[in-house]
C-alpha cells in the first residue's frame, strides 16, 4: 500500500479567546488613560 | 469591515494611539488567532491560555497608550514576543516545565482532516496519528517548538524566529534537524507510517 507522507498535515486551528476576554481587553483599553507628568507616567482607570 | 483587512497594522498602530479604540478591535480581529493558539500550544489549558491572552494585550495597550512602542511595523511579532514572555513567566511561576499533553479537551492530532469515511482509511490514519505524536515529543524541546509552530500552527520562520527570540537561520536550522531527526528515529526503530 502506499505511503501517505504525501497527505498534507498542515492544520489550521480555529482556536479563538473567549468573547469575554476580547470585551474586557477593549473595555480595559477604553478605561486606561496614561498621563505623563514630567518623567513619570500615571495610569488611571475611568470609570 | 472589508477596507480593515487592507489597513497595515502600523497604521492601525497610529490610529489606536491617536484615540481610534476601534483600530485596536481590528488588530486583535485580525491575529488572535495566531496569537491564541501559540499561547495554547504552550500551555494546553483554555483558561489558562485566556489569561495570557489577556495579559498580552494589557501590556500591549500600556505600551502603546504611554507612547513607548518603537517597533513600527513589526506589530504582530512584538506582540508574539509579549505573549511568549508571558508563557515564560507563568512557567517559572508554576516551576514546571511546558508539555503539551492530550486531554478532553485538546489534541495536536485532533485536527488532522481525513476526507473519506473509509473504515482502512480512518485506521491508518489513526495509526500515524499516534506514531507521529510520540515521535514529535520525542524531540529535544527547541527542535518540537519550531516543527509545531511551522507544521501545526503554520507560522512563518520569520514569526517562529520573532516568537522564540533566535535568528531565521536558527529556527530554519531547528526545523532541519527536526525532520532529520523523525526520519533517523523512524528508520533506526523500523516504524513503519504506512499499512
Amino acid at each position: 500500500m502506499a505511503k501517505l507522507y504525501s497527505r498534507k498535515l498542515v492544520i489550521k486551528t480555529k482556536m479563538l479567546p473567549k468573547k469575554e476576554t476580547i470585551n474586557f481587553i477593549l473595555n480595559y483599553s477604553k478605561a486606561l488613560k496614561v498621563i505623563t507628568i514630567g518623567n513619570m507616567k500615571l495610569e488611571t482607570i475611568v470609570n | 469591515m472589508a477596507t480593515s483587512y487592507q489597513t497595515p497594522d502600523a497604521l492601525l498602530v497610529k490610529n489606536y494611539i491617536a484615540g481610534d479604540e476601534n483600530a485596536l478591535a481590528l488588530l486583535i480581529n485580525r491575529h488572535q488567532s495566531k496569537i491564541y493558539n501559540f499561547i495554547y500550544s504552550k500551555i494546553a489549558d483554555r483558561d489558562i491560555a485566556d489569561d495570557i491572552f489577556q495579559d498580552t494585550f494589557i501590556k500591549v495597550i500600556k505600551t502603546l497608550k504611554s507612547n513607548s512602542y518603537n517597533e513600527e511595523g513589526k506589530f504582530l511579532p512584538w506582540v508574539m514576543r509579549i505573549a511568549h514572555n508571558l508563557v515564560i513567566d507563568y512557567f517559572r511561576r508554576n516551576n514546571k516545565m511546558s508539555m503539551v499533553r492530550d486531554n478532553d479537551e485538546f489534541s495536536v492530532f485532533a485536527y488532522i482532516k481525513d476526507d473519506s469515511d473509509n473504515v482502512e482509511s480512518k485506521l491508518i490514519q489513526n495509526i500515524i496519528e499516534s506514531d507521529l505524536q510520540k515521535l514529535v515529543s520525542d524531540l529535544p524541546n527547541d527542535q518540537r517548538e519550531v516543527l509545531v509552530m511551522r507544521i501545526y500552527q503554520d507560522m512563518s520562520f520569520n514569526e517562529i524566529a520573532e516568537a522564540t527570540g533566535v535568528s531565521i537561520n536558527t529556527a530554519l536550522g531547528r526545523m532541519r534537524y527536526a525532520l532529520l531527526n523523525l526520519r533517523k528515529t523512524i528508520e533506526k526503530n523500523k516504524i513503519n507510517l504506512s499499512v
